[in-house]
């Protein structure tokens, strides 16, 4: 859903530049809650106040909420047909790829490119493969970030 | 009260998981299938499922189901909905105004910079998860996870026309 976001608000509608939305993204994304619902409270805040909060917010999750009632008003056990099976046998690996072209650009966008890198693989195999709470993660890169870039200006 | 129950328990939900829809499901499974017993463990994988191909934002789309079927009743995925939703809005709008007031300030934008690093970290972890003998079942996975992301990636192709793309693909080949 991110990348869909990012194509409409700045490179379609350029309400924001890509710098500031990668910064919106960072905050949004180290929020509790559906990462998706939370940019576009934030986004209609930043681009329209209060009344494009309440549309952002509205505009993000009634598609959902109608599509899913349908699907379970109509379709119970729509997932055992075998054209459905079918279909989500290459939806989810095309569906991991989207996720992960957010994060190589941010990195890109942000400097984080050849070994800079590793840090960020570091935290993901952290989370993937071990209890560590994505909590952890974003509390110690807030600290981290105020103590190795404030040292560094001085 | 099943209806305070069920919005009371997304609340929570919303309110305590961080890193966006995957890192939620965890949390919605202990809630939803352990400690409150409304739907069994299968029923949840099936809803998971519907949730991960349908349009929207996952948790979205798993606290509308699941809020459905609990007791066969709108309000009760209305309940659910808000529930989920509510904790984001108002965090969210908190972190605006705390934002707006001290964007210029020099810590903010060290914050800033540090949190970017843990974000990517987060996302690569979303996908790292997904990435299982059950999602990727042989080389033609990788395959079509690896032309998405050059697509995407290099080309611009739009999310919407890469799934329609995808749900076409599987067909025709599984």
């Amino acid at each position: 859903m991110i990348p869909q976001i990012k194509k409409e608000i700045v490179t379609r509608l350029h309400w924001l530049d890509e710098d500031e939305f990668i910064d919106i993204l960072a905050v949004t994304q180290s929020a509790p809650g559906p990462i998706a619902v939370n940019l576009a409270v934030f986004l209609g805040l930043r681009i329209g106040g209060i009344k494009g909060l309440i549309a952002t917010t509205f505009g993000s999750v009634l598609p959902s909420f109608i599509i899913i009632l349908m699907i379970a008003l109509l379709f119970q056990g729509i997932q055992n047909e075998p054209i459905f099976v079918a279909a989500f046998k290459a939806v989810k690996p095309a569906s991991v790829a989207l996720i992960l072209v957010p994060a190589v650009s941010i990195a890109k966008r942000s400097g984080m490119t050849g070994l800079k890198f590793i840090i960020p693989l570091c935290i993901a195999s952290l989370i993937a493969f071990t209890a560590f709470s994505p909590v952890y993660v974003i509390v110690i890169s807030i600290v981290g970030g105020i103590l190795y870039y404030g040292r560094k200006k001085e | 009260m099943i209806f305070w129950q069920l919005f009371y328990t997304f609340f929570i939900i919303g309110l305590f998981s961080f890193g966006g829809g995957y890192g939620m499901l965890p949390l919605i499974q202990n809630e939803v299938v352990v400690h409150w017993n409304w739907i069994s463990i299968s029923k949840f994988a099936d809803i998971v499922a519907v949730s991960q191909v349908t349009p929207g934002p996952i948790a979205v789309n798993s606290a509308t189901y699941i809020g459905y079927t609990v007791t066969g009743s709108i309000w009760e995925s209305v309940c659910a909905t808000t529930g989920v939703c509510l904790p984001s809005l108002i965090v969210v709008i908190l972190l605006y105004v705390f934002l707006q007031k001290f964007k210029e300030s020099v810590w903010v934008k060290n914050a800033l910079k540090g949190l970017k690093i843990g974000v990517v970290g987060l996302v690569l972890a979303a996908a790292l998860v997904l990435m299982t003998p059950e999602n990727f079942v042989d080389y033609k996975s990788w395959l079509i996870c690896l032309i998405s992301f050059i697509a995407c990636y290099k080309f611009d192709v739009s999310a919407i026309t890469l799934i329609a793309m995808s749900v076409v693909i599987g067909i025709f080949l599984y």
